[in-house]
């Protein structure tokens, strides 16, 4: 046991030594963080369009002015012509162009009806699908204001009420905080513990380890402690982060919260120490790390893209990436404030996968060490 | 084995000399005002306990560190200002393995070869040669991850000698080499001698230190002694040159 | 010349000999390219849906009706009570609940006026909020077609005006150009095969001149007259060739299985391509310069990727960033790719429209190969 702690205190010296590690793993989450919490942002504000009003007249300038001022848009060109779209699109200068039709005003009252184009750069589909909502409803909006001016009946009998759970104002880094405490564990635990027992292999010193009284679970153990530990350090810093600097309520308990925690960072370490034991350097240990699990937990976990709207084998392939289970449960408790018996499934797939990886490991690390 | 030459050291001119040469890191001075010169087709032996401030003495010759003051010049050619033509002109084994891994044994030859600028017929011959004379011709397609440490280390010597440097630097070249292995490396590199190249070795195997023309012997960043192995143990009466060196590098004991 | 070349067989030599990797550096970016594509998008299809209908009337099936007509929400459950709604929201199977109260009809032909309510899991708001404006049009679009049959049974004065309102004056006609179907796959492919071609050359790069260090013949090729040019070319070369090769590759496979839209010039992606992977390669030798392992070598440039492309408008668009931060992407070399790769392939954008990006990524290049070139040092202090 003496000797066990004695090889432990030499891996933290290990780590400490190298600071500018050291700085990043810590330094980072909070880096992101900040980033994603000020910086990311999936609401459209402000975006860049152009006007091409050939008629000019009292009308189409109220609806510039309401378009203007909603808070969506800002006017970065007034066209002349039909023919300078294509050149602001190009430019990247406007996302979208708002086409108001000659003698607009007149046309509205002596023939009842005007129209307005909305040209959307559909490079970016998301975009151009947001923009054009705002718009049409800007559009109605004004209509409806005329229509009320002219005394006639403008409200729908129909009011829907709408109520938003958890997140009423809609702030994407409420999924970010969550999606990001389970992309950092990953990238500290699996990443780093990968990649340092593949460098003892890389240069031989493991074989030096192995003769020694330590048992190869103590090895192992050993190598994983202090990032398991670096780990939970993230972990509080994110979420003392997530209270205080972005005011993101902790509506569960925090027991659970550190349950789930640990569970996903066992998970975690036993990834990266399976993956030691396949691979030979650390660049293959780093590229797997990497290509094979960081790559997919961003993009197949619901950390920026929802699995729901995935084609169904993607869903199914997302079943076996740890951080999409574990984000369910920590969404849960921090968010949604749930008890146990909403999230035992997602902890029981967790805790599967730990046992088959510790198990697969133990196995590989005998047979190829 | 017999280790005077016939001709005298101080009868040839010299390719290595240093004056009050010193390195300065941050916290401690590793090497401190040393002084003393090589002469052509000496094995001249650099000794001194770990961290005594060999290697880096070394690397200051090879134009791998750059001095904090003094003075020193290499075949000629001064380490402040010529560092690039040094290197032209020495050959260098380091203390770490020096040949890539996963390059076969010729591939590692033909790089090396173009690096130093030697044409191909004259690597696709020297290729020959070194095969021939290691005894490795059959292994020449082998990766030299496959091979047993003494011979990578006596590849790692002949190809630093690829490019016939004048001087060849050794930067303890028989660590971990089984004593049959250092015999077989000695021999080569006294063929090496032979043929007019000086050998400038650091090692702390004291037999070792019998083999050289002249020894150094470095405590603490300084030169203590330097002279022929027989001078030093008459100076110390000693009988080996291990008793020689635990003399000067424990003086209180 | 002739060094150079020497240098540049053994990478090659040394990369294509090693087994492990060879699969990782040409199978992994293609293989997530094909798969991951599919993933990265915001497209809404479908909200589960519990609906609560207390009334159960004509109205309000009429209205449930529409809900389910549309496509956009699937029912999951139906109940009487908003206590099982809010169960299924906790319990993830539903999105969103739908709550129409009793009385519901009554209070339309009464007093003109009802209210539904709908309940939303917004922890996702990109969902929450497209749901919401799903549902609010078609309530909308209901509550004319209503208005309109509640009017006819209204005095005749009435009736005149529910004409004119029911009546759009205003015509708002909508073209989406470039990509008229509103295809995901088109605007990320791009982006998404950038991210894996930097990713690719940044890692290869950054951690090549480390290993050699590591393993130590670093020493031996510094005691060479090697030139820091040449040293650099040769490490420089061969990754730049496997990313442009990867990157037209991963064109081609998109053009081929996706039907990506090429508008543009191939030629101007290519010249971009050039000088943007000289940046990457620069930034990686440059982090293998300041750095002593692998490990720390390959964490520092997962660090830099990592904020370049969140910087990047990769998945979230810049123009949604607050200004300052709009000012840091000016310092982002993947934000200028990714913009010229767009539009040049989507828009047909021309070597005009992107100049200013492209002289950015030349200045880039011109700086970070300076001083990567004045931090790899043969000599040490």
């Amino acid at each position: 046991m003496k000797q066990f702690w004695g090889f432990v205190m030499k891996e933290v010296r290990h780590i400490m030594r190298d600071y500018r590690t050291l700085v990043i793993l810590i330094g980072m989450p909070i880096i992101q963080l900040l980033l994603f919490g000020f910086a990311i942002r999936n609401e459209v504000t402000n975006a860049d369009i152009a006007i091409l009003d050939a008629s000019k007249d009292y009308m189409t300038t109220e609806i510039t002015n309401k378009l203007l001022s909603s808070g969506y848009f800002h006017l970065s060109a007034e066209l002349a012509s039909a023919s300078d779209i294509e050149g602001v699109f190009r430019s990247g200068k406007a996302k979208q162009v708002v086409v108001f039709s000659q003698n607009f005003a007149r046309d509205l009252y002596k023939n009842g009806t005007a129209s307005v184009q909305i040209i959307g750069d559909a490079s970016n589909p998301n975009m151009a699908t947001i923009l054009f909502g705002y718009t049409t409803s800007i559009i109605q909006d004004y209509q409806f204001q005329l229509a009320a001016h002219r005394g006639q009946n403008a409200v729908l009998p129909i009011t829907p009420e709408i109520k938003m759970l958890y997140n009423p104002e809609l702030k994407s880094v409420y999924g970010f905080v969550t999606g990001l405490v389970g992309m950092i564990l990953l990238l500290v635990s699996a990443l780093m513990t990968s990649i340092a027992i593949t460098r003892e292999k890389e240069l031989g010193t493991m074989e030096v380890l192995l003769v020694s009284p330590l048992k190869p679970p103590q090895i192992i153990l050993g190598k994983v402690l202090p990032y398991l530990v670096l780990s939970v350090i993230n972990a509080v810093t994110v979420l003392l982060m997530a209270q205080f600097v972005f005011n993101i309520p902790f509506r569960g308990s925090y027991g659970l919260f550190f349950f789930e925690i640990m569970l996903y960072i066992l998970t975690a370490l036993s990834l990266g120490i399976f993956i030691s034991t396949k691979a030979k350097t650390q660049q293959v240990a780093m590229m797997i790390s990497l290509g094979a699990l960081l790559m997919p937990t961003i993009l197949l976990s619901g950390f920026i893209f929802p699995v729901e709207n995935m084609p169904l084998p993607l869903q199914i392939i997302s079943n076996v990436i740890p951080a999409r289970w574990f984000l369910v449960t920590l969404k849960a408790i921090m968010l949604e404030g749930l008890g146990f018996e909403y999230f035992w499934k997602e902890t029981a797939v967790l805790s599967g996968m730990a046992i088959v990886l510790i198990a697969l490991s133990m196995k590989n690390f005998k047979v190829r060490l | 084995m017999e280790t005077t030459t016939t001709i005298k050291p101080d009868e040839r001119e010299s390719v290595i000399t240093t004056e009050q040469l010193t390195k300065r890191f941050a916290k401690f001075i590793a090497v401190d005002a040393i002084s003393f010169s090589v002469k052509k087709g000496e094995i001249f032996g650099f000794l001194g306990a770990n961290g005594a401030g060999k290697t880096t003495a070394m690397k200051m010759l090879t134009g791998l560190l750059s001095p904090s003051s003094g003075k020193a010049s290499v075949a000629g050619f001064d380490v402040y200002k010529q560092a690039e033509r040094i290197k032209q002109n020495i050959g260098y084994m380091s203390q770490r393995f020096s040949l890539y891994e996963d390059l076969t044994i010729a591939e590692n030859i033909r790089f090396y070869g173009g690096v130093y600028g030697l044409s191909r017929t004259t690597i696709a011959d020297k290729t020959g040669a070194l095969l021939q004379r290691l005894q490795l011709e059959h292994a020449r397609n082998a990766l030299i991850s496959s091979l047993p440490l003494g011979w990578k280390q006596k590849l790692a010597f002949s190809v630093s000698l690829l490019h016939e440097p004048a001087i060849i630097f050794l930067d303890e070249p028989t660590g971990g080499v089984d004593p049959i292995t250092r015999r077989q490396f000695w021999e080569l590199i006294y063929e090496a001698a032979s043929e007019g190249v000086t050998v400038f070795v650091t090692t702390h195997y004291m037999d070792e230190a019998e083999y050289c023309d002249r020894v150094s012997i470095m405590v603490n960043g300084r030169i203590e002694a330097l002279d022929s192995p027989r001078g030093l143990k008459e100076r110390f009466h000693a009988s080996t040159m291990d008793e020689v060196f635990v003399t000067l590098a424990r003086p209180s004991a | 010349m002739r060094t150079i070349a020497y240098l540049l067989q053994k990478e090659f030599v040394q990369i294509f000999r090693n087994k492990q990797m060879l699969p990782i550096i040409f199978g992994l970016p293609i293989v997530q390219l094909l798969v991951l594509i599919h993933a990265a998008t915001f497209e809404v299809k479908t909200v589960p849906t519990h609906i609560v209908d207390g009334d159960k009337s004509g109205a309000s099936r009429h209205l449930v009706e529409r809900f389910v007509s549309t496509g956009y929400f699937t029912v999951v459950q139906f109940s009487e009570s908003m206590k099982l709604g809010e169960e299924d929201i906790k319990r993830r199977k539903a999105t969103m609940v739908l709550v129409i109260p009793p009385g519901f009809e009554k209070d339309l032909l009464t007093r003109g006026a009802a209210k539904v309510n709908i309940i939303l899991n917004a922890l996702d708001g990109g969902i929450a909020g497209i749901a919401q404006s799903y549902a609010a049009m078609i309530i909308a679009g209901y509550s004319q077609e209503i208005q309109t049959e509640i009017m006819s049974i209204a005095p005749p004065s009435a009736q005149t005006q529910a004409a004119a309102s029911g009546n759009t004056m205003l015509a708002v006609r909508n073209s989406f150009w470039y990509n008229p179907e509103l295809n995901y796959k088109h605007f990320m492919l791009p982006g998404i095969l950038v991210l894996l071609v930097s990713l690719v050359g940044l890692f290869l790069s950054s951690m090549n001149i480390v290993k050699e260090k590591e393993v130590g013949t670093i020493e031996q090729l510094n005691v060479t007259p090697i030139k820091k040019y040449q040293f650099i070319i040769g490490k420089l070369v061969p990754f730049w060739m496997i990313a442009m090769f990867e990157l037209a590759f991963g064109l081609t496979l998109g053009k081929l299985i996706f039907n990506t839209p090429i508008v543009g010039n191939v030629g101007i992606i290519f010249l971009s391509a050039t000088v943007y992977m000289i940046v990457v390669l620069g930034l990686g030798l440059f982090v293998s310069t300041v750095t002593e392992t692998q490990q720390q070598a390959m964490f520092i440039a997962w660090f830099i990727m990592i904020i370049f492309v969140l910087m990047s408008g990769l998945f979230t668009p810049i123009e949604s960033m607050p200004p300052w931060a709009q000012v840091v992407t000016l310092f982002n070399p993947v934000a200028y790719f990714i913009e010229i790769i767009r539009r040049v392939l989507l828009k047909g954008a021309t070597f005009g429209d992107i100049e200013r990006q492209w002289w950015s990524l030349v200045a880039y290049a011109v700086v970070i190969i300076m001083i990567a070139v004045r931090r790899y040092r043969k000599v040490s202090d």
